[in-house]
C-alpha cells in the first residue's frame, strides 16, 4: 500500500529491484507530492503575497496555508513563529548569524556536541570567529550517547547559545533534548535544536520541548528539497536583527533608512521557494494521515530485524549503538572499506551511503574513516534487509576466502 | 617481463569481461576480488610522494625501470581501486617506456569500465594511467640525457 504511493521505489537498478536506504541523506517522494508541485506550476504560478489577481492570491494562499500546517505540526504557539528556510543549513545559518550577533561578545561560549552535522559546527565557528567568542563540545560515549554530566559541568553563565541534535544522522542517536533545553535555560542560554532527523521520525512539540529555536528540512520528511523551516519563539526572533536584506522583508525603504516587516517575513527576503513550499504541505498532510504510532513501531520493528541480521555478519560493527534511536544503522565491516561496501551493494540494487556523512569529527572520535549507513524509512521492508544481509555476506566471503 | 604485447593483454582482459556479461554486479564483484588478490604494497612506498591525487580513494604507485621497461607496483586503501590498478598493472607493467607512452588502452571503454565505476572513479582510473605516462616519460626523460 504505502510502497504504490512511491513510484520510484517500483524501478530497477541495474536490472535488480531498487532497495532504498538512503532515507537519512533524503527520503522519496509520494505522488501527492509531485502532484502538488505540478498542479501549482500548471494551474496557478504567481509570486506572493502583495499581488492583488486571483493567481497570486490563490498562490499566497497555498503558500501560507504550509505554514499554518507546520504550526499545527510542530505545536508552535503562532504561523508567525514559522519562518521558511532553504533546509536546515540554512536555518542554522541564519540562527547564528542573527542570534549570535544579537547575543555573543568575546569570552563567550556556545555549546554544541561531538555528534553534530558539519552543518551545526560550521556556523557557529564562524560566528564565534567573528564575535571572539568559543565554541565548546559536549563529549559522548562508545555507544554514542551524550554523556549528560559532561554536558553539564560545560554549562555555564558564558554559554549564551546552546546548539545540539535532536536525532544523530550518523548514529540514530535521539537526544534527551527537552532536559538538555531545561538544563541550558537554567543557565540562561539559548537552545537551537537540530531537527533535521526527528522532525520525520518523531513527533515535534515545540512548545512541550520549550526550544527557543527548532531547524528541520522538508526533503527529510517526504516533502521536495530547497525548503526548510526554522521555527522560534516569538519573544527570540524579536530580539534577533535581520540576516539577508531584500524585498518582502522590508515595510518601508528609502536610502536613508529602511523599516523591517513583522515576522515572519523579517526573515524570509526575496521570492521564496514557493512550488516547494507549496509540495511541503502535501508531505506533511501525507504524514499526518499515517497512524503515528503504527509507523514509529514499525520502524523500531525494522530496526531489531537489522540489527538482529546484520549482527550475523562476520567482522561487522555497528557504530552508534544508543539505547533511545531511531531506524538508522551505521556499521564498518573488518577489513573491507566502506567504500567497497558501497560500490557493491549499488552494483546489486541497494542504495546506502557511505562514509563521514558530514560528521567528521565524529568519525574521528571512533577513529575511523567513515561508516556505511542504511537508513530505514516506512517503505522499507524486511525482506529489502534480507536482501542487504545477503549481499553483505557475499561481499565478506570475497575477502575471508 | 611481460611477453605479451599491450594489445594481447587488453583483448584477453576484454575476453574475460565479455564472460562476466552486462550484469555489473558480478563485474564489480569480480574487479573487488582482482583488488583483494594484488599484492599490497611494502610500506616504504605506500607515502606520500607515491600518493595520486585526483582519487577519491588513496592510491600509491611506484614506478620503477628495470631493463628499460617500466615496473609498476601499487596500492589502494579500497578493494575496488586496486582492482581497477591491478588491471593497469597488467597491462602497463614490464612494458617497454615508449610502449606505455604511445599506448590505446581501449579495453577501459570495451569493458564498459565508465557505467561500472561511475564518473569519480572513472576520474581517477584517468588520473592513475596520466601519472603512469608521466612516470615513463621522465624516465626516457632520463635516459636520454644519460647517453
Ligand atoms: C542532523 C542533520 N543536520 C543537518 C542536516 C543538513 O540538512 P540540509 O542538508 O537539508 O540543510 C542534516 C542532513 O543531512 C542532518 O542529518
Amino acid at each position: 500500500m504505502i510502497r504504490e504511493q512511491f513510484r520510484i521505489l517500483s524501478r530497477e537498478i541495474n536490472g535488480r529491484p531498487l532497495v532504498y536506504f538512503d532515507n537519512a541523506a533524503t527520503t522519496q517522494k509520494p505522488d501527492v507530492v509531485i502532484n502538488a508541485i505540478s498542479e501549482y506550476y500548471q494551474d496557478y504560478n504567481a509570486n506572493i503575497h502583495r499581488g492583488i489577481h486571483t493567481l497570486a492570491e490563490k498562490a499566497t494562499e497555498a503558500y501560507e496555508g504550509t505554514r499554518r500546517k507546520v504550526k499545527e505540526y510542530i505545536n508552535a504557539s503562532s504561523s508567525d513563529e514559522v519562518i521558511f528556510t532553504y533546509g536546515t543549513t540554512d536555518g542554522i545559518n541564519l540562527a547564528a548569524n542573527s542570534l549570535g550577533r544579537a547575543t555573543l561578545n568575546k569570552g563567550d561560549e556556545v555549546l554544541i556536541s561531538a555528534m553534530e552535522h558539519h552543518s551545526n559546527i560550521v556556523p557557529w565557528q564562524m560566528i564565534c570567529e567573528e564575535r571572539g567568542a568559543i565554541l565548546r563540545v559536549a563529549p559522548i560515549n562508545d555507544a554514542g550517547e551524550l554523556i549528560y554530566e559532561e554536558y553539564l559541568k560545560l554549562l555555564s553563565e558564558k554559554v549564551k547559545i546552546v546548539s545540539i541534535v535532536h536525532v544523530s544522522n550518523s548514529l540514530g542517536t535521539i537526544n534527551p533534548v527537552k532536559k538538555i533545553i531545561a538544563d541550558a535555560h537554567a543557565v540562561g542560554a539559548y537552545v537551537l535544536i537540530d531537527g533535521a532527523q526527528a522532525a520525520a521520525h518523531l513527533g515535534v512539540d515545540v512548545q512541550d520541548l520549550d526550544c527557543d529555536l527548532y531547524a528541520f528540512s522538508s526533503h527529510k520528511m517526504f516533502g521536495p528539497t530547497g525548503v526548510g523551516v526554522l521555527y522560534g519563539k516569538r519573544a527570540v526572533l524579536d530580539l534577533m536583527p535581520p540576516y539577508r536584506g531584500g524585498g518582502e522583508m522590508i515595510k518601508e525603504v528609502t536610502f536613508e533608512k529602511t523599516t523591517y516587516n513583522d515576522l515572519p517575513f523579517k526573515f524570509e527576503a526575496g521570492t521564496p521557494n514557493i512550488a516547494d513550499v507549496i509540495g511541503f504541505s502535501s508531505a506533511i498532510d501525507y504524514i499526518n494521515a499515517l497512524d503515528k504510532n503504527s509507523v514509529q513501531e514499525y520502524e523500531k520493528k525494522l530496526l531489531e530485524y537489522g540489527v538482529s541480521k546484520l549482527a550475523e555478519i562476520d567482522g561487522l560493527k555497528f557504530i552508534g549503538t544508543a539505547k533511545d534511536k531511531i531506524s538508522v544503522i551505521s556499521f564498518i565491516i573488518e577489513d573491507v572499506h566502506p567504500f567497497d561496501i558501497g560500490m557493491m551493494l549499488d552494483a546489486g540494487g541497494v542504495a546506502v551511503r557511505t562514509g563521514h556523512h558530514c560528521t567528521q569529527p565524529l568519525m574521528d572520535y571512533y577513529n575511523i574513516e567513515g561508516t556505511v549507513r542504511a537508513s530505514l524509512s516506512i517503505y522499507n521492508t524486511e525482506a529489502e534487509i534480507d536482501i542487504l544481509a545477503e549481499k553483505l555476506k557475499a561481499i565478506v566471503k570475497i575477502k575471508r576466502k | 617481463m611481460s611477453d605479451q604485447s599491450i594489445n594481447e593483454i587488453q583483448d584477453e582482459i576484454i575476453d574475460e569481461f565479455a564472460i562476466l556479461g552486462d550484469d555489473k554486479e558480478s563485474t564489480v564483484f569480480y574487479i573487488m576480488e582482482l583488488g583483494s588478490n594484488l599484492e599490497p604494497l611494502e610500506d616504504r612506498y605506500r607515502i606520500d610522494s607515491n600518493l595520486i591525487k585526483g582519487c577519491q580513494s588513496k592510491v600509491w604507485l611506484e614506478a620503477e625501470l628495470e631493463d628499460d621497461r617500466l615496473v609498476l607496483k601499487a596500492d589502494s586503501n579500497t578493494d575496488i581501486t586496486k582492482g581497477l590498478i591491478s588491471l593497469l598493472i597488467r597491462v602497463l607493467s614490464g612494458q617497454s617506456l615508449d610502449n606505455v607512452i604511445n599506448a590505446d588502452l581501449y579495453f577501459i571503454e570495451k569493458i564498459g569500465m565508465h557505467n561500472v565505476i561511475g564518473s569519480q572513479r572513472s576520474n581517477g582510473l584517468a588520473s592513475m594511467i596520466k601519472q603512469i605516462r608521466l612516470y615513463a616519460i621522465a624516465y626516457k626523460t632520463k635516459l636520454q640525457s644519460q647517453s
